[in-house]
Order: C-alpha cells, then sequence, then structure tokens
C-alpha cells in the first residue's frame, strides 16, 4: 500500500479516495507544436481538481486528452487502476466521464429535457426495434430515466425551463443546462472547461455553490478549468498549474500560490 | 375556449410525454382517424382515390422516411427517388418470385430490401456533411435508376424495360392491378401511413431520436456525450429508406400499376419530396402530412380553379404550379424554416390562451 492509494478525511469531512485517473508523461503534438509536454498528474476520488495556467498553456488540450477527443502520441491515461487503451469519445462517455464545453456545446434545436435525457444515454438500452412500437421496455425505461433526468432537474432548480428550448435561453441559463447534462449521466469522473466564463458575479456565486453540492452530496470527482482564481483557490482540493504545455506547480492551493514558478507565469518576469 | 390545458393535470412522466398533451388535440386525432377508416371508405370514388387521397398517403409516408433522415439526423439526401425505385423494384421482384406471398409481407419486405441499401449508401454520411453528402447521395440517385434501367434481370427481361404489377389480394380483397376498387386501395395505404407514423413518432421521442438529433444539432458534442456517430447515421439511413421503400412499393403496386424507372422515380420525385418537407416542416411528423397534403392537393386544386373553371390552357396552369412552388420552397426557407409545422404550432400557442393574450 502506498499512500498514493489511501484514502483520507478532509478538514471538512469529505473522503478523499484513492487515485481514479492517472495521467502518465502525456505529450501531445499538433504537426511541430508540441501542445502538451510530458505532463503527469493524478485525480482522486472524490476531489476537486482544478487546472489552471495562462491562456494557450494547453488546458482544453488536457481535458480533450482525458475525454478520448484527443489521443496523445506519448504517455499513457490509467483509469480506474487499468491503462486505457485508445478508444473513442463516446466508449469514454459510456465509462462514466462526463463533461462540458468551454464553449457551450447543447443541442439547440431540442428542449431544456430532451438535452438532459441525452446524458442518460449511456444507462439506456432498449434496441430500436423496441423503441419502434414502444412495448413495455421502451416506455418503462423512458419513465425510469425521465425520473433520474427529473432528480438533476431539481438539483439545479431549471423546473421552470424543462420544456423551452434551448436555443432561446439565456447564456448563463444554458451553461447550467449543460451542467445537468453532464449529471444526469451519474458520471464518476465530471470534467468542467471554464464553467464559470463569461458570468457575473453572483451567476458564479450560484455555479460554485452547484459545483459543491454536486461534489458533496454525489461524492462526484470533478476536474475543471478555470481562470477565476478566486474561485479556483475556494474550491478546489488541488490545482495543476500550466504554462506552454508544461507543469510549472501541483498541489494544494496554498502551495501553488506560494510557487515561485506559477507566479512567473502570471506575472512575468523582469529581463534584465 | 375548448383549446386549454388548464385543468388537464398529468400525474405521471408517460402522461407528461404523450403525443397529444392538450385533450381537445386527442380528440381531433380520434375523431380524424374514425373519418378516415370508418366514413372515407364507404364514400370514396376512383377520382377521389386515384388524384388526391392516394397519392397524398405515399408522399406523405415517403415524407416522413426524408424528415426521419434530414429533419431529425441532418443527413440531406437527394437520392429519395432512387431509394423509391429499390422499393419498386424489390415488390416486382417478390412479388413475380413469390406468387403466393401476400401484399403486406411483400411491401414489408421491400422496405427492409430498401433499409439494407439505404445503410449501404449512408456510409459515405461518416466522413461528408452537408452539400458533399448531398452530391454523394445524388450519385445514389443516378445509380439506382441507371441499374434499373440497364439490367434486364430487374424488370424480369419484358420487351419494354416497364414492370407491371400482378393482381394480389389480402384477405381475399384485391389490392394491385386493374381490378383494384379505390376504397380496397386506400385503406391498405391508410393502414400502413397510421402504422409508419406511429412508429415515426415513437422513434423520434425516445433514445433513438434523442441520439438523431444530437448528430444533427452538434455531432461532435453528441459524440463527447455518448452518441456512437456510425450506428446513429446508419441507423436512421437504414429507418428512413425503410419508409422510403415502403412509400416506392405502394406507389408502383398499388398507385401506378406500371412504372418506367426514369419516368416515376428520376431525380424529380427526389426534389418534389425534399420539397415536401422543407414546406411541411423539418424534423416534424405533422409536417411530413401537411407538406405531402400540400404538394398533391396543389395542382389537383390549380387545375379545378384555372383549367375547369377559368378555362386557362393546360400548360400553362402546370408551369402555374410549378412557379407557386418555387416561390413557397423560397418564402419557407427566408420566412419559417420550419416550414407549416410551425406555423400550426405558433397557431396553437395562439389558441391556448386566446381570448386573453395577457
Amino acid at each position: 500500500m502506498n499512500a498514493q492509494s489511501q484514502s483520507f478525511v478532509t478538514e471538512d469531512g469529505r473522503t478523499i479516495g484513492p487515485t481514479v485517473l492517472d495521467l502518465r508523461n502525456i505529450t501531445l503534438r499538433f504537426g511541430g507544436v508540441e501542445a502538451i509536454k510530458d505532463i503527469s498528474f493524478d485525480i482522486r476520488e472524490g476531489e476537486i481538481r482544478a487546472i489552471i495556467g495562462p491562456n494557450g498553456a494547453g488546458k482544453s488540450s488536457m481535458l480533450n486528452v482525458i475525454s478520448g477527443f484527443y489521443v496523445p502520441q506519448e504517455g499513457e491515461v490509467w483509469f480506474r487502476g487499468k491503462p486505457r487503451p485508445a478508444m473513442k469519445p463516446y466508449e469514454v462517455a459510456q465509462q462514466g466521464i462526463a463533461r462540458t464545453f468551454q464553449n457551450i456545446a447543447l443541442f439547440e434545436g431540442m428542449s431544456v429535457l430532451d438535452n438532459v435525457m441525452t446524458g442518460r444515454l449511456a444507462h439506456m438500452k432498449t434496441n430500436i426495434l423496441t423503441q419502434a412500437l414502444w412495448w413495455g421496455a421502451a416506455a418503462r425505461e423512458e419513465e425510469e430515466n425521465r425520473a433520474a433526468v427529473e432528480r438533476v432537474i431539481d438539483f439545479l432548480e431549471i423546473q421552470a425551463i424543462r420544456k423551452t428550448p434551448v436555443g432561446r435561453l439565456p447564456y448563463g441559463l444554458k451553461k447550467r443546462v449543460e451542467l445537468a447534462r453532464a449529471l444526469a449521466a451519474e458520471p464518476s469522473l465530471l470534467l468542467l472547461d471554464e464553467p464559470m466564463a463569461g458570468m457575473n458575479v453572483e451567476e458564479k456565486e450560484d455555479m460554485s455553490r452547484f459545483i459543491l453540492d454536486v461534489n458533496d452530496e454525489f461524492g462526484t470527482t470533478i476536474a475543471l478549468i478555470e481562470h477565476d482564481m478566486g474561485v479556483v483557490m475556494d474550491l478546489s482540493d488541488r490545482v495543476v498549474v500550466m504554462d506552454y504545455g508544461r507543469k510549472i506547480g501541483d498541489g494544494t492551493p496554498d502551495e501553488v500560490r506560494g510557487n515561485q514558478d506559477v507566479i512567473d507565469a502570471y506575472l512575468g518576469v523582469a529581463h534584465d | 375556449m375548448l383549446y386549454r390545458e388548464a385543468g388537464d393535470f398529468k400525474t405521471s412522466y408517460g402522461a407528461d410525454n404523450q403525443t397529444f398533451p392538450i385533450r381537445f388535440d386527442r380528440w381531433a386525432y380520434w375523431v380524424l382517424l374514425g373519418v378516415a377508416f370508418l366514413v372515407i371508405p364507404f364514400v370514396i370514388n376512383d377520382y377521389w382515390a386515384s388524384s388526391l387521397l392516394v397519392p397524398f398517403l405515399i408522399y406523405a409516408i415517403a415524407a416522413l422516411g426524408l424528415n426521419i433522415l434530414t429533419g431529425y439526423c441532418g443527413q440531406v439526401s437527394l437520392g429519395t427517388g432512387g431509394f423509391m425505385a429499390v422499393g419498386a423494384y424489390s415488390s416486382y421482384k417478390l412479388m413475380t418470385a413469390f406468387p403466393w406471398l401476400d401484399m403486406i409481407s411483400i411491401t414489408l419486405l421491400s422496405g427492409l430490401i430498401t433499409a439494407a441499401v439505404g445503410a449501404l449508401f449512408g456510409l459515405p454520411s461518416l466522413r461528408i456533411k452537408g452539400f458533399y453528402l448531398a452530391v454523394a447521395t445524388l450519385a445514389a440517385q443516378f445509380f439506382l435508376t441507371w441499374l434499373f434501367n440497364k439490367v434486364p434481370w430487374f424488370y424480369n427481361y419484358s420487351a419494354s424495360g416497364q414492370i407491371t404489377a400482378p393482381e394480389r389480394s389480402v384477405f381475399g380483397i384485391t389490392v394491385t392491378g386493374p381490378n383494384t376498387e379505390a376504397w380496397a386501395q386506400y385503406l391498405f395505404c391508410l393502414v400502413f401511413v397510421v402504422a409508419l407514423a406511429w412508429v415515426a413518432r415513437n422513434l423520434t421521442r425516445g433514445t433513438v431520436g434523442r441520439k438523431w438529433m444530437a448528430i444533427r444539432d452538434m455531432d461532435i458534442a453528441a459524440e463527447i456525450i455518448g452518441v456512437n456517430p456510425l450506428r446513429a447515421k446508419l441507423s436512421a439511413f437504414a429507418v428512413s429508406s425503410f419508409f422510403i421503400g415502403i412509400a416506392g412499393a405502394l406507389f408502383f403496386t398499388l398507385y401506378l400499376g406500371a412504372v418506367e424507372v426514369n419516368e416515376a422515380f428520376g431525380i424529380n420525385k427526389s426534389f418534389l419530396i425534399l420539397f415536401m418537407v422543407i414546406i411541411g416542416g423539418l424534423g416534424s411528423i405533422f409536417g411530413s402530412f401537411a407538406g405531402a397534403a400540400l404538394l398533391v392537393l396543389l395542382p389537383v386544386a390549380l387545375k379545378a380553379v384555372g383549367v375547369d373553371l377559368l378555362g386557362w390552357p393546360t400548360d400553362v396552369v402546370a408551369h402555374l404550379n410549378l412557379v407557386i412552388v418555387g416561390a413557397l420552397i423560397i418564402f419557407f426557407l427566408v420566412v419559417e424554416p420550419h416550414g407549416l409545422a410551425q406555423l400550426w404550432r405558433l397557431t396553437k400557442e395562439k389558441l391556448r390562451l386566446w381570448p386573453f393574450p395577457h
């Protein structure tokens, strides 16, 4: 038993479990550009893990590697103690990794309810023939999953806009619907790409509360990218700092805040 | 005042999710079905069947099929005529090879064969989309009609190159061939329309439909939340072609009786059905019916008014029809891209609040 796989209880009473996702020496190139250079870090069960860094540091690329959208040229992704073979994004989703996007990626032509229902795809198994005839199993499955979706809708307080087409919603609500869609999947790992981008202070406070509640009530492991340092420092258990595709810091918010490389990356260095 | 949802409380998710959430709509639906099944068969005559009702029903099936592919899954197709030809020639080969087979099985089997062909021609959709996919399906259209024209096996080596539907019956009632009565023709089509519309509704309200719509609205996000794009697109092509194949089979066996492939299933047919879907409303089952009804009714109504009433020359009226259809397409694309179905939806929303909109 090494220290990595032991569980412990945090000061505020949450249990942080063993490592869920372990990224080992990931390198990602686009042609001659190295977006991610030899980065390793882990995400432990039940924690909120933040990835921060200046623009273009490779944070979103990192998230895309985790969700299977990019395949790194070097390095391995270990999920639940096993190296993960190269897989398509939909297979990653079926393993219980859900995510939201930096630029909202909702299905604009569908209602809020249908959008959130798409989050349940991995839980819905009836075949096309049963669905075509709406036999017992298809109708029953639809109702069971609707009940699960309604719990998420209640949780995120979007009951009133259930049947509204997503295209008509304002930005802040769209962000919340996107979170609902990811939560509906009941993921074991939730990836949030700038959940608070473009929000005002109140919306940020709401979103922070939802993220903490999700982590607290469902024990969901969360990895998030965020630019608002106040939010990051308050929410997260551990922080990874990236700059120009390299990892320059990793640790608790306090450790990271005191790290000279991190301060240099954000504030710049004097050239003399 | 009747058109209200107030007081009509839903107590289960099933009830909340039903096709017609408003009581008045449910009544209207059952009344319409009652009239279609219990009244029209007794009053129908040859003129009404052959000029309006039977083509309307058959085009409605084809429009439903194309709407599943283009309206729900977002894959543009110009191969509808070619797939209808697959349905027609499958039914012809089945009818002549297995004379003992009943018409319901023949029609369903033709649909299944077309579904397989459609899924095959849907393979390019995994790589290309939009205009390029439209061109690829156009290739399917020309290849299929060429195939049925050039390979004599498909038309049983007949001298004329035409196929002619032999007489077949269902439960002792003749439904194909020259001796078919109008009501039998109509009722046979109606049963297929009702059953297929129900299937289309079931598919589009459940998981399968949500996968299709997710692919339509944003394919990359759909894949990341767990939609397998290969299976979603190919299932849309297969289901759509199943519908279109059945429409093609009925078009040949019941409606025309004798078919020459380029004349009946040429590129014009593909466009006609695409226009029905655009005018009726992309992504709407009601829209498929509305579009089919409008484009079947328009030439007949114009002829009745223009030729019979006002005495205009026939060719002028025929061209006028094309002009009006063209104008309608432009109008709907610019003003209301969701077609008649959206207009109907807005009317219903207004009606629910009438007469006190505030």
